[in-house]
């Protein structure tokens, strides 16, 4: 039985090449339909659809990227960026406490954020080494975990274990009036579009005049630097020895362990720089809003991410630039249309949200369910 | 085949022996019993109503004990929790919502809805077998977002669903069915009520427990007939099942299959205790504290029995149940309670995933 299954692996490679395409875009081409289709139905004003996706393209690429490595290094897609969007808001919480502002407070929380997000890092990287096979529901429960600890952190020690000045205007701007716990939304107008608007601020000068808009639309110029600067990076990081030392234990962990790279380790530091990258990208995320959920906001990002790098034609073990702003372009084009498809079609916009969450949803499922009839196969 | 070893060890063991007992038990149940006494003394020093507290958790027992049962068959075949408890829910909703749309009210409507939510559940866990068996090593992720898609396909179905029963549907609109849908004029409380007991102050809710028992029962029955110890061999080594002659797929789908109807029956009951359907994104996560409860009961991602799912039960929902009224008395507006909830069942099944060893 096993024999048979292997032979008729070769002859199915072979199809034809339009099936090959298909197989490899036929998830991003679907959507691209499906998004065309919602538009035309929604009737809806492509200016402000644009203006809208290059916003969300700024806020969202950089935390989709962040999920790239442990691809590559065999991990899978880590959910555990939950973990890493978390250090970035506690960053961002310190900050508000010191009263940072603009650009300055933004690289500051970028700082701050590194050697939090580096040891969580760690830590999830060292369970996922003990779960070797399961590492993705070990990563998305791990975020439900660490949402339990981020609430004890910031409901219940902060303002009894950790001391705060209850007598300072931030702190009774953002802490609970019975001097326990943070609020449920926290301002962030003092970096409220620092990174965004970060070339019209600084090169406004000699008459050359940088602004962030295009015609009808706004553009954050600083949110797309940081992006770009990242994939160039990361480019450059799989052309070094760890970046051949990722791909060597994605491609086999025996045999790299064999040929002498200690994959545990490899694993750790991979799963590091996808924490660390989370934790910015969830800052250029909230730089954009301008507010803190501040016990929601890092919940969906696991989600919202996996889900978006799929859309874009990525599979658990093969993901590139490319599917990260497919995917992103397209998840989030769905994300502004589907509740207007839903009023449209149905008269009750909630229908298309739930619609869109069925897709995305089952997108996941589909692209986790082919990638193990694909191990199965092997 | 009768040769199953290791199948349960209690049974070898020749006389009783405290310390292997203990080992058995296990330390993190003796924490969390020891924790429980604590909040139990706490609450009589508190002057808290302990007698109501103590009908709570056996209300609460008895309404998620099914659903808790319900991993039980999924793990037992190997194929691991089942993540995909939502699906049998859903089908379990779907059963209800016939039922009083038909306008069964009292036993009947119960009966009727348990009996046809199974045959739903049934082609269900079917179709979800026929996924599972083909992601082999994925079940738990593809479980958990098909279960998602589930949800929110079944959300779109129960808003355009073709039903006009004014009990059901919202009452501005006239269309969709409603969030929360009463059963106190139908069949709530009907197992609840059903010999209903008092010693002292604390309310035996009989039937609801003893449905639970029965059904526990059944599945251990079950489990030590000669399908049943097929099974228990499929899910303990594949492959030295394949070589005694019993058909592993087979196996796995009666596991399947059973652990779907569970869950379509546990929600029935549930609602019924409860006294509301609650429908559209409720069932989301219905799966991850029943998976919990039967690893607070000792269980593990390959192996599990009966007892795990009474220990899991009764330790796990007692917790929940007493836990928030007596850290409410001794912090005013402390929300400790239910970030303790939270980090302990997906502290149990982080630890669960980490420890699991075996293929994959």
């Amino acid at each position: 039985m096993v024999g048979n299954r292997l032979e008729t692996v070769p002859s199915q490679r072979k199809q034809g090449k339009l099936s090959g395409i298909f197989a490899q875009f036929g998830v991003p081409i679907f959507f691209t339909v499906l998004c065309v289709a919602s538009i035309i139905v929604s009737d809806l004003d492509i200016n402000y659809l644009i203006g809208e996706l290059l916003s969300r393209l700024g806020r969202n690429l950089f935390i989709v990227l962040s999920l790239l490595i442990p691809v590559t290094a065999g991990i899978g897609l880590n959910f555990g960026i939950v973990v890493g969007a978390m250090s970035g808001q506690i960053a961002l919480i310190i900050i508000t406490f010191l009263q940072l502002k603009g650009l300055l407070g933004f690289v500051t929380a970028m700082a701050v954020s590194v050697p939090i997000s580096v040891l969580f890092g760690y830590i999830v990287g060292s369970i996922f080494n003990k779960a070797k096979g399961r590492e993705m529901i070990t990563g998305m429960i791990m975020g439900f975990f660490a949402n339990g600890v981020y609430q004890l952190l910031f409901l219940m020690l902060i303002g009894t274990l950790i001391p705060v000045n209850m007598n300072s205007p931030v702190a009774q701007q953002i802490m609970l009036s019975n001097g326990v716990g943070l609020r449920n939304t926290i301002d962030l107008s003092n970096i409220y579009y620092s990174l965004d608007n970060v070339f019209a601020k600084l090169f406004n000068w000699n008459g050359i005049i940088w602004t962030d808009s295009l015609g009808p639309w706004r553009v954050p110029l600083g949110a797309f630097f940081m992006s770009l600067l990242l994939c160039i990076l990361i480019t450059f990081l799989m052309k070094t020895k760890l970046g051949q030392n990722f791909r060597a234990i994605g491609q086999d962990m025996a045999i790299a362990e064999v040929s002498g790279i200690k994959v545990d380790k490899v694993r750790i530091t991979a799963v590091i720089y996808s924490t660390v990258l989370a934790a910015w990208g969830q800052l250029i995320f909230l730089q954009n809003l301008g507010s803190l959920n501040t016990f929601n906001a890092h919940e969906q990002v696991g989600m919202f991410s996996v889900a978006a790098l799929l859309v874009g034609g990525a599979s658990v073990k093969r993901a590139n630039i490319w599917n990260a702003i497919a995917g992103v372009l397209l998840f989030h084009t769905l994300f502004v249309v589907s509740p207007l498809a839903g009023q449209k079609l149905f008269g009750e916009p909630q229908i298309g949200e739930w619609f869109r969450q069925l897709i995305s949803y089952s997108v996941i499922a589909v692209a986790l369910a082919m990638h193990a009839i694909q191990n199965r196969k092997r | 085949m009768s040769k199953i070893e290791n199948a349960d060890p209690s049974l070898n063991r020749q006389r009783f022996d405290f310390a292997t007992a203990f080992r058995e038990f296990g330390i993190a149940r003796i924490i969390i019993l020891a924790f429980l006494l604590a909040l139990f003394v706490l609450a009589l020093v508190k002057g808290l109503d302990v007698p109501g507290l103590l009908t709570d958790s056996l209300t609460r027992i008895g309404m998620n004990g099914t659903l808790i049962l319900a991993m039980l068959p999924a793990v037992v075949c190997g194929v691991g929790m089942n993540f995909g408890l939502p699906l049998g829910i859903l089908c379990g909703l779907l059963g209800g919502i016939l039922t009083i749309n038909w306008g069964l009210v009292g036993w009947a409507g119960l009966i009727v809805s348990l009996l046809i939510s199974i045959p739903i559940a049934v082609v269900v866990g079917l179709l979800y077998h026929a996924v599972l068996d083909r992601v082999r090593g994925e079940e738990m992720m593809v479980g958990t977002y098909l279960a998602y898609a589930a949800v929110f396909g079944m959300s779109i179905f129960w808003m355009l669903a073709p039903i006009r029963n004014p009990k059901l549907i919202y009452a501005v609109g006239g269309k969709g069915l409603r969030q929360t849908i009463s059963m106190t004029e139908t069949f709530g409380k009907v197992l609840n009520d059903f010999l209903q007991f008092k010693i002292g102050n604390v309310t035996v809710p009989t039937g609801l427990l003893l449905f639970w028992l029965l059904l526990c029962l059944l599945v251990y029955f079950f489990l030590r007939s000669k399908t049943g110890l097929a099974m228990l061999a499929t899910g303990s080594n594949p492959s030295y099942a394949t070589s005694s002659g019993i058909n592993v797929g087979n196996m796995k789908r009666i596991g399947v299959v059973m652990s779907t109807v569970l869950g379509a029956l546990g929600i029935i009951v549930f609602s019924q205790s409860y006294g509301f359907i609650q429908l559209y994104t409720a069932p989301q996560s219905a799966a991850f504290p029943a998976i919990a409860a039967i690893l607070i009961g000792g269980a593990t991602l390959r192996k599990a029995s009966i007892s795990n799912v009474i220990i899991g039960a009764v330790l796990f929902q007692t917790l929940l149940t007493i836990a928030p009224p007596v850290t409410q008395a001794l912090m005013e507006g402390s929300e400790i309670s239910e970030i303790a909830r939270v980090m302990i069942s997906n502290g149990m099944i982080l630890y669960a995933l980490t420890r699991a060893t075996g293929g994959r």
